[in-house]
């Protein structure tokens, strides 16, 4: 316990100690949120939607705690170009413990980042329906969090160099964002959409953040969480299955 | 008779077709200063990685501190220190929480360590720097760090792969006395690569020249140089293993180092 607890320690203080990433990645929710919010707004309204804000909220603290999740997951290749995952690596510590260790680490700095887009988007204007729905949501933030850190760790622990950041990014993140009803209500769309957003598994998780915060159904949230769980338990052990073949 | 803290049998590594350690035997002593002499690709990390359990042999067996490298991972890895070529430490965390983590890691209860921190940071003259961090250190510091952790959990041997690559002669030959000064006090055995001449006849007890994977000779500077009909290491050396120039093998790590010293530029 003192190993896990000693590395998710230091997780949370490269957290805390770089102010410039922590705002830097606030930086592209709180754009989507205040330039689709804004942007969309009147259209979502005409159409019957009623208040975009409210609506997209939800899924902007999902996506902030996906980037910051995924992010923490591949700081792997860092710590394997600065060096310091030899230092690990060679400790009499099973790697399961290690992987853990990082994967509570780096949900739980995701979760900090999760809550901080919901302040601000209740300063832009957000009101929750019931607030007692919030802890129900913090729930929900801790696994997407765990998920998506041991996605990252997964991907990393097969990539060798910096070179992988972007092609993560754009092939993994982004999709991920986009195709989960984040930002558009999962009713009435075409049927290849439909599966698409049903496989990925951040839609589950944008679903659940939504209905516990402004009560809005699509699957219900039993629903959210077990296959939020499944997902959750199948990548946990699939990335600490790739963190332990890591050879240096 | 002491005890053998390393016995290598008939150890092999090979990568896809290239034979990186071919063959190899070799002992160390309880207390012993060994090297590893060699030019570049030699085979010399490949070598410290098997031993410190990075890396799987081939073929053949290892046993440090008499415990099997492959079927008694953690024993083995609760008995050694390491230096690693290349830096290792959290830049984002200062020199004490670097300290604390390894000594956690290696589960050296809370008192023990907190009285070895202090004890081995004054040893190598980081105390006043200990709440600083990591990022905010010149080289030389980094490596006493590096050094002072890796002998934080009181392990049997230490390993220090090229450990003065890099540093000025001042904070080279500050090191070699807190390392030599420890394997006085603590019966440290001490296990090193170099390809430095001078380092190896000062520090070193025993030689081992080794190249292309294989070793060449084992003995002491005297020995070496007796046997090769040679007054200095530096012939006796040449005249082991030739004067041709070695093909850099690790070229592939050398353009990670140079990606990590721009990222760190950057600051």
């Amino acid at each position: 316990m003192r190993t896990m607890y000693i590395i998710w320690l230091r997780q949370l203080k490269r957290y805390f100690r770089s102010k410039s990433r922590m705002i830097g990645s606030l930086g592209f929710p709180i754009l989507i949120l205040l330039a689709l919010g804004y942007g969309l707004g009147p259209v979502y309204q005409k159409a019957g939607g009623g208040n975009y804000i409210d609506f997209l909220a939800p899924g902007i603290v999902a996506m902030a705690i996906l980037f910051m999740a995924m992010f923490s997951g591949i700081e792997v290749i860092y710590d394997r170009q600065f060096g310091f995952l030899k230092e690990t690596l060679v400790a009499p510590v099973s790697r399961l413990k290690i992987m853990l260790g990082r994967t509570l680490g780096g949900a739980t700095t995701a979760l900090f980042q999760g809550i901080l887009i919901f302040i601000i988007a209740v300063l832009v204007g957000f009101r929750p329906a019931h607030w007692a729905g919030i802890p129900l949501a913090l729930v929900f933030m801790i696994i997407i969090g765990i998920l998506f850190t041991a996605i990252g760790t997964a991907i990393a622990s097969r990539m060798e160099d910096m070179q992988a950041f972007p092609i993560i990014m754009n092939f993994v993140m982004m999709p991920l964002f986009f195709l989960s009803g984040a930002i558009f209500p999962l009713e009435g769309l075409s049927p290849v959409m439909k599966v698409i957003t049903e496989i990925n598994p951040l839609t589950y998780g944008v679903d659940a953040l939504r209905q516990a915060l402004t009560g809005a159904v699509h699957f219900g949230l039993a629903t959210d969480f077990i296959v939020l769980g499944a997902f959750t338990v199948v990548f946990l052990v699939f990335g600490a299955y790739m963190f332990s073949k890591i050879e240096i | 008779m002491k005890k053998e803290m390393i016995v290598v049998k008939n150890l092999v590594k090979k990568f896809k077709d290239l034979t990186a350690v071919d063959n190899i035997s070799f002992n160390v002593k309880e207390g012993e200063i060994f090297a590893f002499l060699g030019p570049n690709g030699a085979g010399k990390t490949t070598t410290i990685k098997m031993l410190t359990t990075l890396l799987h042999p081939t073929a053949g067996s290892i046993k440090v501190n008499s415990f099997d490298v492959m079927h008694n991972q953690d024993k083995v890895r609760a008995s050694f220190g390491i230096v690693f070529q290349d830096p290792s430490i959290d830049d984002e965390l200062t020199a004490y929480e670097n300290m604390e983590f390894h000594g956690v890691l290696y589960s050296v209860p809370k008192d023990v360590r907190r009285k070895r921190i202090d004890e081995l940071l004054e040893i190598v003259e980081l105390s006043d720097r200990k709440n600083n961090l990591v990022k905010e250190f010149s080289g030389g510091m980094k490596r006493r760090l590096e050094i002072a952790r890796g002998m934080l959990h009181h392990p049997k041997i230490i390993f220090l792969d090229e450990p003065t690559q890099g540093l000025d002669p001042q904070t080279r030959n500050k090191m070699w006395d807190y390392v030599k000064k420890l394997n006085k006090k603590e019966k440290i055995t001490v296990f090193f690569t170099t390809h430095y001449m001078e380092e190896a006849q000062k520090v070193a007890q025993r030689i081992s020249v080794i190249d292309q994977g294989k070793i060449i000779k084992t003995g002491t500077v005297e020995s070496l140089m007796k046997d090769t009909k040679t007054k200095t290491l530096e012939e006796a050396f040449l005249e082991l293993t030739g004067r041709d120039l070695r093909k850099d093998s690790a070229s592939a790590i050398d353009g990670m180092r140079m990606a990590s010293r721009m990222w760190r530029g950057r600051k």
